[in-house]
């Protein structure tokens, strides 16, 4: 477990690709079977146990340090499971230091009364590495540094297969996958199961703002435009096993198989091929927001009710697979037309076709962009995220290739807020004051103007601005309230922070009345008196327009 | 009487008022005395300066030989009356010339710690525990989470990578006086014979360390022009060279940190180090405990760090404890500590 945790914590540290396919296949070489298999499935997200919940870990560091000294260690490190992992009192040699492959059966044979001994017993054998690794996993909450891909990828590189060719076998393998090892080190036969509904990696687009003028360097005729949907990007496919029956899987834009999670949707999957779409949430016919699309995910029970109140959908974009062709080759415009004949024929309420937006020049596309409602996208306009420009020549090309397709998303509204609290953020800026309550003004009941709280942001500003900001508040402190420090914001002295965020709705759990969507800070205004920032009547203004 | 009649913080830093002298004062004073060289408990500009021969040298290179009108060298373990005030200088371990400094008057002793540590450390000397009624210690690390592993484990760490990855150079972030030449010993004795490279600004102290007898192996500046072909290398320089230009020419550049703040991910991460060495020369969580415990001291002044946490685990045992909140200290060493 130590060897693997070493790994998993270098790949967390590494930005390139090419430098964590090496540490995975190095550590792939030197590990033997089963514990390798065990770490492959922990790296594609294969292992299923019971998770843990926080709490239980909190008894037993509990049982062991002082609480006080905890809190202190907690609120520096701002992790539970790395202050945990950090502070463990060591027993070096108390017990034997337990495999990957022990782990894991043991957790899959321990009941709820004797899970707290296991886990003890293993963090006592382990190093920080080592706990902080079991700590993650046991909580589900390990966050792999590299995807299911590479990490097939880095088999792969063992000997000579492709890729590709272990896609094609992934989903009837299971761990600790033997047969897959020996296929890839050339000393075992091609394990002989054949995915009926496999995954394909997706084509990816690149900013279209990124293309150098190219307004100029374009020609909107080479080009389709369809709206970029603020859902989850899936893959439906359909096949049938060898005897025969229906194999219908959903799978996350990473090659996840997220089947479970949305049978409703599986049930729709009632065709031979492989779609390309988005997944969304739609009630009576119009798509919901992200927020409603989030509380479908990451659900652990999925209940009836679930499925009535959050009913998903896919938008297709693509068709890569038809009647078990792979149409990959051919153009965006060729595969257009294949799509459009399925999504008719299977006549599915679930999964319909997403639209190509007409425009005959870039200006008619921008005037798109800015005013979807008025395009086609309708009273659906507020879940476009943007606009999608594909090659009409375009073949389906795995990856993010540069040149045939653009991603132009809406510009954010932004507005300029005051700094009113800051508390220290979690992970990456743990130890910063990087978590912002920001206020615009608005006249108070005594007839004098205040500011009111609208939202909150950690993100946006670059490593350097972030330590100003952090600075300027731990100077400018006037009250504590537990973490959180109120900052000076009166009408001359104080922070303006330019505000952009992607949407606006009524909520009646802010003071306000307002909540932002994916508010995060665009700019830092040390030049602007807060008494010139914006006024709460501004978002109402814009709340009205739409 | 009471410990501050011989010793207490003033704005300019600790003061012992029966000798008239400084200890590592933030401001010229007639009378320092220096723990140790790092900058931020060594500035110029005192009258008279008694420190180690090493502190001195170092405060020379760093400085200028006129960084002092008198320079006063002591040994350790040598005795100087002032005043009737006893002082004694004592190995703290922490780099080259680092020395604890003790007060005797009137049966009280007081011992004022300097940056210290207790990991072994061949260019540095071995920490010696100084029974005392006040203990006056750093707490850089005053947090549980802060247990150094055994360094020849982060050197393996570093090694490792270079075996994994031939092609690419290896630059090592590390504070220019102690953490430098600590890494290079470290190297040298976890068998690395091949000639390690320095950045410019390293060049002076590590000259001087070699100077005192400590070997360090071949150690090679970085000359410019070469930086291209030096993949495979491992090259030790300044925090803050990681992230600038100069770094850019090594070939596809594995940026390694040295510091015990590697320790924490989040803090690694926010520095974007790609390979966090937990290598420091302070002392850990636990030696900071132990370390009080052996002193036997009645009474312990935390100076910088993370006081909160080391005074209330004083008090849970039963030792009577305060921070000083001494402004100034741990700044210039700072993230690399």
């Amino acid at each position: 477990m130590n060897r693997f945790a070493a790994l998993i914590d270098r790949l967390g540290y590494e930005p390139r690709r090419n430098a964590k396919l090496r540490l995975m296949t190095d550590y792939f070489r030197d590990t033997p079977d089963p514990e390798r298999g065990f770490a492959l499935a922990a790296l594609t997200g294969a292992l299923s146990f019971r998770h843990a919940k926080p709490g239980l870990i909190k008894g037993l560091i509990g049982e062991r340090t002082d609480p006080v000294l905890f809190a202190l260690s907690y609120d520096y490190v701002g992790d539970l499971a790395e202050t945990v992992a950090l502070m463990w009192p060591a027993r070096t040699g108390a017990n034997e230091i337990p495999h990957l492959s022990d782990i894991v059966a043991g957790l899959n044979e321990s009941t709820k009364a004797d899970l707290p001994r296991r886990l003890a017993s293993w963090l006592d054998a382990l190093d920080e590495t080592g706990r902080w690794a079991l700590l993650k996993l046991i909580t589900g909450a390990m966050r792999i540094g590299a995807s299911a891909r590479l990490a097939k990828t880095a088999v792969a590189r063992l000997g000579t297969l492709e890729p590709d060719e272990i896609e094609l076998v992934w989903h009837g393998l299971a761990p600790p996958y033997l047969d897959l090892f020996a296929w890839a080190e050339g000393t075992g036969p091609k394990p002989d199961t054949v995915n009926p509904a496999p995954f394909h990696p997706p084509m990816l687009s690149h900013p279209l703002e990124d293309v150098g003028n190219w307004r100029e360097t374009l020609d909107p005729a080479d080009f389709s435009a369809e709206w970029k949907w603020d859902g989850i990007r899936v893959q439906a496919v359909g096949g049938n096993d060898s005897q025969g029956r229906r194999v219908a899987r959903l799978y996350s834009r990473t090659g996840e198989d997220i089947s479970a999670a949305f049978p409703d949707v599986v049930d729709a999957i009632q065709f031979e091929g492989a779609v390309d779409g988005e997944l969304l949430i739609l009630r009576e016919g119009r798509v919901q927001s992200f927020n409603v699309l989030q509380q479908r995910l990451n659900r652990k029970a999925i209940t009836a009710k679930l499925l009535t109140e959050y009913p998903a959908h896919i938008r297709a974009y693509d068709l890569l697979v038809d009647h078990g062709e792979d149409i990959r080759g051919l153009t965006f415009v060729e595969r257009r037309v294949r799509l459009e004949a399925l999504v008719a024929k299977l006549d599915h309420e679930r999964i319909d076709l997403s639209a190509v937006v007409p425009f005959a020049d870039w200006d008619q596309l921008t005037a798109a962009r800015a005013t979807p409602a008025s395009a086609g996208a309708g009273e659906d306009a507020d879940a476009v995220e943007g606009i999608m420009l594909k090659r009409r020549d375009s073949t389906y090309v795995p990856g993010r290739p540069k040149g045939p397709w653009f991603k132009w998303k809406r510009d954010a509204y932004t507005v300029d807020a005051v700094m009113m609290y800051a508390q220290r953020g979690h992970g990456k800026r743990s130890s910063f004051y990087s978590d912002y309550t920001f206020g615009l003004w608005r006249q108070g009941d005594d007839g004098n103007d205040e500011l009111v709280p609208v939202g909150k942001a950690y993100s946006g500003i670059t490593d350097e601005e972030l330590a100003d900001l952090d600075r300027f508040v731990r100077k400018n402190t006037t009250n504590r309230f537990g973490p959180v420090r109120e900052v000076v914001h009166a009408r001359d002295t104080g922070v303006v922070l330019e505000i952009a965020f992607e949407g606006l709705n009524r909520s009646t759990r802010h003071r306000s009345g307002v909540a932002m969507r994916f508010p995060r800070i665009h700019r830092i205004r040390w030049d602007k008196p807060p008494r010139e920032a914006d006024r709460l009547e501004h978002l109402e203004a814009l709340l009205a327009s739409r | 009487m009471r410990p501050e009649d011989l010793i207490c913080p003033t704005p300019q830093g600790l003061y012992c008022p029966p000798a008239d002298v400084y200890i590592d004062p933030m401001r010229p004073v007639p009378r320092a005395l220096i723990t140790h060289g790092h900058s931020d408990h060594a500035r110029a500009g005192h009258g008279a300066v008694m420190a180690t021969e090493e502190t001195l040298g170092i405060m020379a290179v760093r400085y200028g030989d006129d960084f002092t009108e008198s320079r006063q060298p002591t040994a350790f373990g040598e005795h100087v009356s002032i005043n009737g005030v006893e002082i004694s200088f004592h190995p703290a371990g922490h780099v080259l010339g680092s020395a604890q400094i003790c007060f005797s008057w009137q049966g009280f002793r007081a011992v004022v710690s300097g940056d210290y540590k207790r990991l072994p450390d061949r260019t540095a000397g071995t920490f010696e525990p100084i029974r005392c009624n006040l203990f006056i210690s750093e707490a850089t690390f005053g947090l549980p989470v802060f247990r150094h592993p055994p360094s020849e484990n982060e050197v393996a760490k570093l090694l490792d990578s270079v075996a994994l990855f031939p092609e690419r150079a290896h630059l090592v972030g590390a504070y220019p006086l102690g953490k430098a030449q600590r890494l290079m010993a470290l190297m040298r004795d976890a068998g690395y014979d091949k000639p390690i490279y320095m950045h410019g600004a390293i060049a002076r102290l590590t000259e001087f360390y070699q100077s005192r007898g400590i070997d360090l192996g071949e150690i090679r500046p970085v000359i410019l022009d070469e930086r291209k072909s030096l993949g495979g290398a491992i090259v030790i320089c300044p925090p803050s060279a990681v992230q600038e230009a100069w770094s850019r020419k090594f070939p596809d550049p594995v940026t390694a940190f040295a510091s015990g703040w590697m320790r924490v991910r989040a803090r690694a991460k926010q520095k974007g180090v790609e390979l966090p060495l937990v290598v420091s020369d302070h002392a850990d969580w636990d030696d900071l405990g132990r370390t009080i415990r052996e002193t036997g001291a009645e009474e312990v002044w935390v100076t910088h760090g993370a006081e909160e946490a080391l005074v209330h685990w004083c008090e849970t045992e039963g030792i009577r404890a305060r921070p000083l909140r001494l402004i100034g200290y741990g700044d210039e060493e700072g993230e690399a500590a």
